[in-house]
């Protein structure tokens, strides 16, 4: 193994060359029947060389692309290195997507082979086989379940290894002359985009344009091989692989795969990785579980937690207006140090945290102001899948101000006339999958990419993101606003999930919110409020005063500023469903489907307006008890002055 | 009497096929006092098959699930394990020949951790003394070793990856039968009784409990005879069923030929005695 493949430029050379130079260390561990499983680059590069060789037995050739529908597994990430190593394209599906979503990506992608997780996502591609006639394979790895399955394109992943393994004694020399085959023009990856707004894209890219834009990456969190990251994301998320697979070859750092979603916060804890992608929902989710355990607590400990967090806010405001914080003051911080904040951070898994990359959605300063005061480096990162993700990010002095940081340095960036954020990027897409006017569509004669975000560039060169260009509304008195900003507000409350407002030529804004049940459920227990599940739960009274009370705070702050005194929230409503990935309001990484949320809610935003007190809504029978219509409440927002000043946010 | 050779899915052969009786009753009574519990009761388990006791409330099912663990001695009758008489089970004996058991009434060590009581359950294959376990002699080290694997093997079978950890008596109902059925599991059984293992259960937890007990079946081949008073659940998982009332046997079959045998129907639809 000692000769190098020259070159660096496919991650099948990068695994080659991790092998040959550090065949012994980390490339991945997984817990597995509760023990850490260690898989190091040289098993990483046999599994690779071998599964590749049964690959190409079986007619998968150069250039065929391979698609991976599972969690974050060794043999997922084994059967992308397999599938570089042949010189194929692989597409990494999303688990949770629908047999029909996963067909017709299937279909656009061109795809030969499938490497399905478990019988669960066997039974989706067997299911869609039929309309699929290009697919010829479909490898499992969970065995569980799969003894019944007879089909002639079936085959177990460790089999194939198997297979692998005889080929490669009889030609040695067979996978490194492929790994020396691919060039760093060949294409790597397809990408779906999340369908926030609109179907989900196919997206190709390049081996070279994503090792540059890893190596930024890399380079601006300072990551070296003895980091380790937890990986978690679905894989279908191009940031989730660019930080586990994609940095892993570039960077020889260790991906860790949890048990399980379930078992997360524990495999975190175990783990303790130093690097960590995240994404404001989660940290929400994280933030409510430490305040309602805190508020459950009570007694000192509570007393403690409170008063070290409004310590760290006073320091964290000096410290931002050029104070140097007082003897009294530094004393008290290093003495919540060792009773608050390192306890918390030892909890959280993240004590040995030293990059926390937050992205998929702006981040709330006061949540962001919350995970520093910890002590955790969290910075905001922003990227589109079209652009590979890395576009910018806070630098250290750029927290707290409500921008997404600067463009890294070997990328430009503008906003054009009307307000959208435009990228230029040796890292860009190669495409759209085979629709070269759609390409065409969104990018300039000279490189520009239009992201379809609507951004500010600021005098210090920091980039603020406002929202989405087609989900920036504007009032009927001309109004401009940005849906996105007021939601990560009303968001910030451990009592909501998410919220969603509208008000896009109306006389107002108006929010539809989504409590978090478990929060609230917790609170309403604390107040001896009777409930069954979450539809009841949203329309209690108390709960409807819980949340008019968050507002109301919200609506102050909005005032507080002159640039949004304007975008007072005036009526409210509590949705009955929870927004989630499986009701299709949310798309997998967590976002909101602001189309599918006013969609299924219509007739609950007409009463917003129509000065209703109550709506009538057909349910789709989602708990026990609750089938037909039921009664939807809507609330006045106590506003704050009379909007005067009508300038664009 | 037709062997099912098919598995829960149509047209698959089973991994453990419908084999010879493992387990034969002849003639069981039981009295308790003046009360007779059973009467004259016969009926075979076949390895590898689901065979299901049901009846309605107080018809003997669990005194016949007490006879064949060993925990009750029937005055009358002889229970054969593979063709060898047995006068008197005891418990230990069944748990040595192969036997374990889930109780109605959850029988866990409340103040310990999932994984300690599924590991508790492989008391039969650890031979260590206080001595060695104390003291951490190789021996002792090597059975904790094998203990944790196989309990490990059977969370992941269960999926309780999440629970590991957590003291018994803090999970819901419906996960502490799961973690019951894990213990009775760590002792490798032969066969397993399971004492109505659907009992007070949702409809959702009724479905989960369904597909572990054939996922069980079908993956260590292990026989299940289990209670019901539930027909509806026990006559899809079911290859054949016997039918109590009154501690009397009113029928013996396929769940087909049960459905539609007039004694059962008018057992269960209450006709006066």
């Amino acid at each position: 193994m000692a000769r190098e493949v020259a070159g660096r430029d496919t991650f099948a050379k990068l695994l080659f060359d991790q092998a040959a130079l550090r065949g012994d260390a980390s490339a991945i561990r997984e817990k597995r029947r509760g023990i850490w499983g260690n898989i190091t680059f040289r098993m990483l590069s046999d599994e690779a060389a071998h599964l590749s060789l049964a690959l190409a037995e079986r007619g998968i050739a150069r250039g065929e692309r391979v698609a991976v529908i599972g969690d974050n597994r060794p043999r997922l990430f084994g059967a992308i290195a397999a599938t570089h190593a042949l010189g194929g394209v692989a597409v990494p599906l999303y688990p949770d997507s629908s047999a029909e979503e996963v067909a017709g990506q299937l279909r656009a992608a061109r795809v030969s082979a499938v490497f399905a997780e478990d019988q669960e996502q066997v039974d989706k591609v067997l299911d869609i086989l039929p309309n699929c006639p290009g697919v010829r394979l479909v490898v499992y790895d969970d065995d569980r379940g799969m003894r019944h399955y007879v089909h002639p394109g079936l085959a177990d992943h460790g089999h194939l290894i198997d297979e692998g393994q005889a080929l490669a004694a009889k030609a040695p020399d067979a996978y490194r002359q492929a790994v020396a085959a691919g060039q760093g023009s060949d294409e790597a990856f397809v990408f779906f985009t999340s369908g926030a707004s609109g179907a989900p894209k196919g997206v190709v890219f390049t081996h070279a344009a994503l090792i540059g834009r890893t190596r930024a990456a890399v380079q601006a969190q300072g990551l070296t091989a003895s980091d380790t990251t937890l990986a978690f994301f679905p894989p279908g998320w191009l940031c989730q692989t660019m930080f586990s697979y994609m940095s892993s070859m570039v960077a020889g750092l260790c991906i860790c795969c949890p048990e399980s979603l379930e078992t997360l916060i524990d495999d975190m804890r175990e783990i303790a990785p130093t690097s960590l992608l995240t994404t404001p929902r989660m940290l929400d989710a994280i933030f409510s579980r430490i305040s309602t355990r805190m508020e459950e607590t009570g007694g000192i400990n509570l007393v403690l937690y409170r008063r070290a967090l409004a310590l760290a806010q006073r320091v964290g405001r000096q410290r931002m207006e050029g104070y140097a914080p007082g003897a009294v003051n530094r004393f008290g911080m290093a003495a919540y140090g060792a009773l608050i904040y390192a306890p918390l951070r030892d909890i959280l898994g993240m004590s040995r945290l030293r990059s926390a990359c937050s992205t998929g959605d702006t981040l709330d300063p006061a949540m962001q102001g919350f995970f520093q005061t910890l002590g955790i480096d969290l910075r905001q990162v922003y990227g589109a899948t079209e652009t590979a993700f890395f576009v910018a990010m806070q630098r250290h002095g750029d927290e707290g101000r409500g921008t997404v940081g600067k463009p890294l340095d070997d990328i430009a960036v503008r906003i054009s006339d009307r307000g959208e954020i435009e990228v230029r990027s040796d890292g860009l897409m190669a495409g759209y999958l085979d629709d070269p006017s759609a390409m065409a569509a969104v990018r300039s004669a000279d490189g520009w990419l239009r992201t379809g975000d609507a951004g500010i560039l600021e005098p210090d060169g920091n980039l603020r993101l406002v929202d989405r260009m087609d989900a920036i509304g504007r009032l009927a008195d001309g109004t401009v606003f940005a849906p996105r900003m007021l939601e990560s507000r009303i968001r910030f409350s451990p009592h909501i999930r998410d919220a969603v407002v509208v008000g896009d030529g109306r006389d107002g804004i108006c929010a539809l919110v989504d409590i978090d049940t478990l929060a609230v459920g917790r609170w309403a227990d604390d107040h001896a409020i009777a409930y069954m599940g979450h539809a009841d739960l949203a329309s209690q009274d108390e709960v409807y005063g819980l949340v008019a009370d968050w507002i109301a705070e919200v609506n102050a702050g909005l005032a507080r500023d002159p640039a949004t005194a304007a975008l007072q929230i005036r009526r409210f409503a509590l949705v009955p469903e929870e927004l989630g990935t499986e009701n299709g309001f949310l798309t997998p990484t967590g976002k909101v489907r602001r189309h599918a949320v006013t969609e299924r809610f219509a007739a609950l935003i007409e009463g917003l307006y129509a000065g209703q007190s109550e709506v009538m809504l057909e349910t789709a029978a989602v708990e026990e008890g609750h089938h037909g219509p039921v009664a939807l409440k809507i609330r006045e927002a106590s506003v704050v002055g009379v909007p005067g000043s009508r300038r664009a946010a | 009497m037709n062997v099912v050779t098919q598995s829960h899915i149509p047209g698959v052969e089973r991994a453990y096929p419908i084999g010879e009786p493992i387990l034969e009753l002849d003639s069981i009574s039981l009295r308790f006092g003046g009360v007779q519990a059973l009467t004259n009761i016969s009926f075979d388990i076949r390895e590898h098959e689901v065979r299901a006791i049901i009846g309605p409330n107080g018809a003997g099912k669990s005194s016949m699930l007490n006879v064949i663990g060993g925990l009750y001695t029937p005055q009358d009758g002889t229970i054969r394990f593979r063709g060898e008489k047995f006068a008197n089970m005891t418990p230990g004996k069944a748990a040595r020949l192969g036997i374990a058991r889930t109780f109605q009434n959850i029988a866990l060590f409340k103040r310990m951790t999932v994984l300690e009581n599924i590991m508790a359950g492989r008391r039969l294959f650890t031979h260590a003394n206080f001595l060695e376990v104390a003291l951490q002699l190789p021996r002792a080290r090597r059975e904790e070793l094998e203990s944790r694997e196989k309990a490990e093997e059977i969370i992941e079978f269960l999926e309780i990856q999440q629970i590991r950890k957590t003291q018994v008596s803090r999970l819901p109902y419906g996960l502490q039968k799961r973690v019951e059925l894990g213990r009775a599991l760590a002792a490798e059984p032969q066969i397993l009784l399971l004492d109505e293992p659907m009992a007070g259960m949702n409809v959702e937890e009724k479905q989960d409990m369904c597909r572990f007990i054939l996922d069980v079946n079908d993956h260590y081949g292990t026989t299940m005879v289990l209670i019901e008073h539930d027909m509806g659940v026990v006559m899809d998982i079911s290859d054949r069923v016997v039918v109590l009332d009154y501690g009397k046997k009113i029928g013996d079959g396929s769940p087909a030929e049960v459905r539609s045998n007039q004694d059962v129907i008018d057992a269960y639809l209450g006709v006066a005695h």
